[in-house]
């Protein structure tokens, strides 16, 4: 048998490399979707005091460590035993909407987007946000190293610092917000709604409007029909930072609901010998191996699968979105994977209206924002939606809360297995014998992942070979003040 | 004046490192005149392949984040060596081995175990764990070993510099890339920033005589304002960790944890904030002392938060 | 062959070097195991100087300084105690048994006191074995 290997798989946040075994009439036999990274914080957490653990579990991921730092302050309120006051509530949700929309412009321009703005066979050189940016224009990529700097900024101001916030404790955070703060970020929140509201319709004007990535859509290379879970308000609507974990099946029925300490009853991880990374599945479906349908305990997390599992959004603008979608792909679910970009956009505009509403909350600049734990600790589960799916921390501690145990269900694990079938589906739909393998086609196989992953951030960058991007400064009277590249 | 050919790496990392070079905003204009970018998964489409191609020393600088965990880590840290003139550790991961180095209190069957036979959610009766070369029905397949001890940067291959934080604040980051653009580095082995004195002269919070009768958790206190952590009895770090970063943590009420490295000149990180908060505890009665030390839940976990692969002894002794 | 235990003694030059001097000059029989080290206090001994003595070979670490309130420097070995404390917690933690630090306050005039734990620290780390460094073991 021939292998194709990929590696390492790239325009991602981690490691991973993909092998496809080709039989000798030169068909796919078999693909893997390998990840070769462990760094054991499972493990590492024993013997930690509990209060340490948002900052030590947010480096399980620097790109969305305010989804850890959250997940982890949730499930030390609850292992705590102690209910922070409201203003808390809304400062962390406000931090964890502005996060929301640095992470997600992230993952549409510069990690997913580049595949459908530049095209799948575009060279390496032009695949990238600098190719991107050439396309779309320097207003509107300007307007994204924007979005992204203005956002981290309100992370910065709220939680301490933009990379890796301090400010989660059990019972409340550490800071509270003054009016002067508070009048930026409610400006910086309309510019969100705004730029979100823009990259919708970038969305239509580059790939909706475009008959062949339609058609890429909607093929069957790219769809699998599994279940969808992610975490609803009391309303059933997407809520990033509360709620309940909902799950539905691959006909959108309701297959489960429930709260964040139940979650052992629901979902279990699967072991291959081929993968550090694990395989969760619905335990009471049972794992059936890489396989679509009802009867198999396959199930997706992130944006799409938060929008099929949910019944609408909780803000208008994205409600009216979220309903054109549907409406366009044919009603829900939707299990057309590639359409995960596209409620990303969704999303980024829910996170750009939350934003806004709470910048507006007359409880934000409250200065109560601590609660003091008094009771003996024992146990605590804190889940959120991290842009890449649910995400859980269960804590067991002793009667100091010094951390005996700890389990994660980090997000993209979630989509291990479908990730897996994703490859497998569209190598095989793509690769024939007697076609040629471009890197091109390579990189189109890569396309099947790609949607489900949005864990990087790279505001700008160059390429090997000269930046198709050439930029010039004019000062107020019109005069060239600078160009790069330079002469 | 050719352009400068610049990779960036990740091995046992988190991607913040990543984010933080990014944080540098519109002056990455003025990398990207500098320099083209030959390798960098994150963003580029470029797969190791290419980088085997590459001639050696052919990469003028290779900014490298993330602690050597796994054999494919330490072989891309090799070969980006022979590859690359200089070679910068980028972080905390790099230069002491990080977060992830706290897996040194434990060895690999330990974390394995937990992983994929102990969790809760785990359903695995057949004992299966990941290995380094598997048979499946259409060939072999393999994964990287997974080492016993984590290892930084400096333990695997030559470093030239370092730039120090969990991740690097954007003025760190920034100091280093334009002396990197300007060709004006600064002899070799320097950690770079702003400051080679403790966190305590960027924080503005006031100082006086310390003298520490108890240690409290931050969920157990609200601090007073602009008063020195430490001396409310916060296990506040500053006082023996570099500075440069602008003191954020304490700005934002909470206590440095240590992450841009030692001071220069000191060696083992962790002994030496414990010395200094030794001498900083008011008391001379031994079972008083005793009171006020068990209230230190857990000394390596905070002493040697970033630093415990680069610690004197490296991680726990397991039998 | 029984293990030798090689165990590195920081003595304060005050009170308990000179307490070692007069074992010497006694002609006391005391176990061959401890290198000493001489500093002016015990309170010189950083928790670094423990762990580099570990890091180097030592199966054990002595400090003996003077007793409580006749310290040279007033202080300096209230300081001891109080790093000692934390440095035993955090060995703990490290998987280094409690016998291999102790720290012991020996005058100058207790020659005996001086024989008497080193003997027996000595035979305390022979009952534990060698020092096993992390480091000096496969990584694979």
């Amino acid at each position: 048998m021939r292998k194709i290997t990929i590696d390492p798989v790239t325009r991602l946040e981690g490691h991973g490399k993909i092998e496809i075994f080709l039989n000798d009439a030169g068909k796919v036999a078999n693909t893997y979707f390998q990840v070769p990274e462990l760094r054991g914080f499972e493990k590492f957490s024993e013997g930690r005091p509990a209060e340490d653990m948002p900052q030590i579990t947010q480096r399980i991921c620097g790109v969305c460590p305010e989804a850890h730092h959250m997940a982890s302050t949730k499930a030390l309120d609850e292992l705590f035993h102690v209910d922070p006051p409201s203003p808390a509530k809304k400062l962390r949700e406000l931090l964890y909407s502005a996060f929301y929309v640095t992470d997600h412009t992230t993952h549409f321009y510069i990690l997913g987007g580049p595949d459908f703005v530049m095209g799948p066979d575009a060279p390496v050189a032009e695949r990238n946000i600098l190719g991107v940016i050439g396309k779309v224009g320097l207003e509107l990529g300007g307007a994204v190293i924007n979005a992204r700097m203005q956002n981290h900024k309100i992370i910065q101001m709220v939680g301490g610092r933009a990379v890796h916030p301090v400010f989660g404790l059990p019972g409340g955070v550490s800071k509270a917000l003054n009016e002067e703060e508070r009048k930026e970020i409610e400006q910086i929140a309309r510019d969100s709604v705004e730029f979100a509201k823009l990259s919708l319709k970038v969305f239509d004007d580059i790939v909706l409007q475009n008959k062949e990535y339609v058609d890429m859509i909607v093929s069957d290379a790219f769809t699998h029909r599994t279940y969808y879970m992610g975490l609803v308000d009391e309303n059933n609507k997407v809520n990033f930072y509360d709620g309940k974990v909902r799950v539905v099946d691959p006909e959108g029925k309701e297959f489960a609901k429930y709260a964040p300490r139940e979650y052992l009853k629901h979902v279990a991880e699967h072991v291959e010998p081929w993968s550090y990374m694990k395989f969760p599945y619905l335990k009471n479906v049972g794992w059936k191996g890489f396989a679509d349908g009802k009867d198999s305990g396959v199930f997706r997390v992130a944006p799409l699968a938060r929008l099929n599992a949910a019944d609408g959004m909780a803000t208008p603008l994205a409600q009216e979105a979220y309903e054109k979608m549907y409406s366009t792909l044919g009603g829900k679910p939707v299990h057309h994977t590639l359409a995960m970009h596209w409620a990303r956009l969704i999303e980024l505009l829910y996170a750009a209206e939350r934003l806004l509403e709470l910048s507006q909350d007359p409880e934000i600049t409250s200065p109560d924002i601590r609660t003091i734990p008094t009771a003996v600790p024992d146990e605590g589960v804190g889940i959120v939606e991290a842009p890449r799916g649910t995400l859980i921390h269960h804590y067991v501690t002793d009667e100091r809360g010094v951390i005996k145990k700890a389990n994660l269900i980090v997000a993209t694990v979630n989509n291990a297995a479908a990730i897996n079938m994703s490859v497998k589906k569209a190598a095989m739909a793509l690769i024939k014998p007697g076609k040629e393998i471009t890197e091109g086609l390579l990189n189109r196989i890569e396309m099947a992942w790609r949607p489900y992953d949005p864990c990087f951030a790279c505001a700008t960058h160059n390429l090997p070979g000269s930046s198709p991007l050439p930029i010039e400064i004019y000062d107020s009277k019109g005069k060239l003040i600078k160009k790069f590249p330079a002469g | 004046m050719a352009k400068l050919k610049v990779a960036f790496y990740w091995a046992a990392s988190c991607g913040g490192c990543e984010i933080a070079q990014l944080q540098i905003g519109d002056k990455l204009l003025k990398l990207a005149e500098a320099a083209d970018i030959v390798f960098w998964p994150v963003a580029i489409d470029v797969k190791y392949k290419d980088v085997e191609a590459m001639p050696d020393k052919s990469i003028d600088a290779c900014l490298f984040n993330g602690a050597i965990r796994n054999s494919e880590q330490e072989h891309i840290a090799k070969m980006l060596r022979e590859k690359s003139n200089v070679m910068i550790a980028y972080g905390a991961c790099a230069y002491e081995g990080g977060i992830p180095g706290l897996a040194n209190l434990f060895n690999r069957q330990m974390i394995f175990d937990r992983a994929y036979i102990e969790t809760e959610s785990t359903d695995n009766k057949d004992k299966t764990f990941p290995q380094t070369s598997y048979q499946v029905p259409e060939g072999e397949l393999h994964l990287p070993e997974f080492y016993n001890t984590v290892k930084t940067l400096r333990q695997t291959i030559d470093v030239d510099y370092i730039i120090p934080g969990c991740p690097p604040e954007e003025k760190t980051t920034w100091l280093a890339l334009e002396a990197l653009i300007e060709g004006k580095l600064p002899p070799k082995g320097t950690v770079i920033s702003h400051s080679a004195k403790a966190v305590c002269d960027d924080c503005d919070l006031k100082r006086d005589v310390k003298k520490i009768t108890k240690i409290y958790r931050p969920f157990e206190i609200i601090p007073e304002p602009e008063i020195c952590l430490l001396e409310q009895g916060l296990l506040c770090q500053g006082i023996a960790t570099r500075g440069g970063c602008g003191a954020p943590c304490t700005q934002a009420n909470m206590p440095c944890t240590g992450c841009y490295g030692p001071v220069e000149g000191v060696i083992d990180q962790g002994t030496h904030f414990l010395s200094a908060l030794a001498s900083v505890i008011d008391s001379n009665d031994p079972e008083e002392i005793q009171r006020i030390v068990d209230d230190v839940l857990d000394p390596v976990g905070t002493f040697y938060r970033y630093s415990l692969p680069d610690s004197l002894l490296r991680g726990a002794s397991i039998k | 062959m029984s293990f030798e235990p090689k165990i590195i003694a920081f003595l304060c030059n005050w009170c308990s070097y000179r307490g070692a001097d007069l074992a010497g000059i006694s002609r006391m029989k005391c176990a061959p195991n401890v290198r000493p080290i001489r500093v002016m206090c015990s309170g010189r001994v950083e928790p670094d100087f423990v762990l580099k003595a570990f890091e180097a070979g030592a199966d054990g670490v002595l400090i003996l300084g003077c007793h409580s309130g006749d310290c040279h420097y007033v202080e300096g070995n209230y300081k001891t105690i109080r790093r000692i404390a934390l440095l035993k917690k955090m060995l703990s933690q490290l998987g280094i048994e409690d016998e291999r630090l102790r720290l012991e306050w020996v005058s100058a005039s207790e020659g005996a006191r001086f024989v008497s734990i080193t003997n027996e620290m000595t035979e305390q780390v022979r009952k534990l074995g060698p020092f096993s460094h992390r480091n000096g073991g496969s990584n694979g």
